[in-house]
């Protein structure tokens, strides 16, 4: 791999006048030490993920993914997926709408603890509904009375999942929302429109991209949540095993081979979000650049 | 204006306030409150007893001087990958840009086996330093190595704007003042992008400290050795010492809210210098 060549900028955006420039020894010796540490630390751990998952040949490969355990594994994230995905959409767009658009006191307060379980170790977040439903929990005993389960099953693993992901689809939109101002929807309103039309028509086609933006990173984090998932998971075999938790059985039962076969389909989620995250940073770049004209 | 706003003609506050309180305290905040209700329960002399254990406290010495080591590595590195991307041209730099944020987009349980195996002895990485004596992989070095990885976009990504909108006629007034380029750099630039490195250091500590999946393939867990405290939090709730797994999780939580307060002074710092130029 060759990435490494110094060119000297030939459009005009910076260091490009004689005074601002680094000797040429001193860019190379930059650029090879950058393009270094991401080698070791971004590039090879995504290569390593493919060669290890052919490392037995495509016949193990499409049997590690075909078996009916990782199958279920499958299944379940994306379910886990589309329940927390849309929840925290629709928690975004009302928290954005309502912060971004209208003065009240506590506003910064109210952004910090939106962005709260971000800075929660996954394995907290996890424990902390282990605390309120498990069999010691709060509601532990109202719930084994009424034989509903929701640590160690399905519902535990939705929890822990929206709590992870919480902020993603609101933060990006917050910002957005505020640089957007308000103008548009007034005219709106003041023109006859209800509520509903001037936010389908006038509010969603101008953060579509945002919007966007925040159910992609939302979903990379919901279908890759290992921590918190594994406090609530139960690691029930085809039941209760999302993907990443699948991934870790294969792999300490020293089935590497069939762990990062699985495991490259999660890789491969996350060079498509890096993809389509990239294109709706142009995109966004896009939206917000002509109201700053204004 | 002001006036205009707080009497907004825009309808649903009450109904989008609403519910976002609501979900707000359903998802987030009763279950955190929840956490430290049962820590009291425990009280004060139950929960210092907990976390001062010597195992206890051997994990949190682990945590937080190899999450200070990866945020270290990341503040060095973060702002050379950022100053090359911004100031350089070379082949692929757009894909090394969009690469940056892979750490937050690879589920971390695949970020842990694919370094536990490049680290390892055998692995290509491993194998360079097994001569030395060095072992990375299982060992605290291996906790560093995975924390590096889990931390490495925030620097990048705090820094790359500042460097974006550094107005290059500062750095030619110093030249032509007779700095050289060095002296430049450290008296004029760094001060510019000092708060958001110490952002970015500060969120990738944050995010250090708490880390999970990246670490337990790569760390070896041994007790005392590299054991870090969220494994010890699930190796508790293992074993049915819901109080003790409580107190610890208490103790992390006090520890990312103090953390969480820091960001936002560093950040309110960082905005309130930018907008006094």
């Amino acid at each position: 791999m060759s990435f490494a060549v110094a060119v000297p900028q030939s459009h005009p955006v910076h260091g490009n006048r004689l005074a601002n420039r680094e000797p040429l020894w001193v860019r190379w010796t930059l650029i090879t030490l950058a393009l270094l540490f991401l080698l070791g630390f971004l590039v090879m751990p995504l290569a390593v993920v493919f060669t290890q998952a052919f490392s037995k040949g495509l016949t193990v490969y499409t049997s590690a993914i075909l078996e009916s355990n990782a199958l279920a594994a499958i299944r379940l994230t994306l379910l886990v997926a589309a329940i927390s995905v849309p929840l925290n959409l629709v928690f975004g767009l009302c928290a954005a709408w309502s912060i971004a658009k209208f003065d009240f006191p506590g506003k910064s307060v109210l952004i910090t603890l939106i962005d709260l379980p971000f800075s929660v170790s996954p394995v907290v977040a996890g424990l902390i509904y282990v605390l309120m439903f498990g069999l010691q929990g709060w509601f532990g005993g109202w719930l084994s009375e009424h034989d509903i389960k929701l640590i160690f099953a399905v519902p535990g693993i939705v929890m822990a999942t929206i709590f992870v992901t919480f902020p993603f689809v609101a933060r990006e939109l917050i910002p957005l929302m505020q640089a957007q101002g308000t103008d548009e929807e007034e005219a709106a309103i003041v023109l006859g429109a209800s509520g509903w039309q001037t936010f389908w028509r006038v509010t969603l086609p101008n953060i579509k991209w945002g919007l966007l933006y925040g159910v992609i990173l939302s979903n990379a984090r919901a279908m890759g949540e290992f921590g918190a998932v594994s406090v609530v998971s139960g690691h029930i075999r085809g039941l209760t095993n999302t993907m990443p938790l699948h991934v870790e059985i294969l792999y300490n039962e020293y089935n590497s081979a069939a762990a990062f076969a699985v495991a490259s389909l999660l890789a491969l989620l996350a060079l498509v979000t890096l993809a389509l995250k990239s294109f709706l940073e142009w995109r966004l770049h896009a939206s917000v650049s002509p109201q700053d004209d204004n | 204006m002001s006036l205009l706003r707080k009497h907004s003609v825009l309808p649903g506050f009450n109904l989008t306030m609403g519910f976002t309180l609501l979900y707000l305290s359903l998802i987030v905040l009763i279950p955190l409150s929840a956490t430290f209700i049962k820590t009291t329960s425990l009280g004060w002399g139950g929960f210092w007893q907990v976390i001062t254990t010597p195992r206890v406290l051997a994990s949190y010495r682990l945590t937080f001087s190899a999450a200070l080591l990866g945020a270290g590595i990341n503040t060095v590195f973060g702002l050379l990958v950022a100053w090359v991307l911004v100031r350089y041209d070379f082949f692929g730099k757009k894909i090394i840009d969009a690469i940056v944020d892979l750490p937050f987009a690879l589920p971390t349980a695949v970020a842990g086996i694919s370094l536990a195996t490049i680290y390892s002895p055998k692995g290509w990485i491993g194998q360079m330093f097994a001569p030395l004596g060095i072992k990375i992989a299982y060992t605290p070095l291996g906790v560093v190595v995975a924390l590096t990885f889990i931390g490495l976009p925030f620097v990048v990504r705090t820094v790359q704007p500042v460097l974006e909108e550094f107005e290059v006629e500062l750095e030619e007034a110093a030249a032509s003042l007779g700095a050289t380029r060095l002296q430049t750099f450290l008296k004029v630039i760094f001060p510019t992008v000092w708060p958001a490195l110490l952002t970015g250091f500060a969120l990738a500590f944050a995010r250090a400290v708490g880390e999970y999946g990246s670490v337990i393939f790569i760390a070896g867990n041994i007790p005392m050795v590299s054991e870090i405290t969220p494994l010890l939090i699930i190796t508790k709730l293992e074993q049915y010492d819901y109080a003790g797994a409580t107190a610890l999780a208490s103790s992390m939580l006090i520890v990312s809210f103090i953390l969480l307060l820091a960001i936002n002074v560093l950040q309110w710092w960082g905005q309130h210098r930018h907008s006094k130029r």
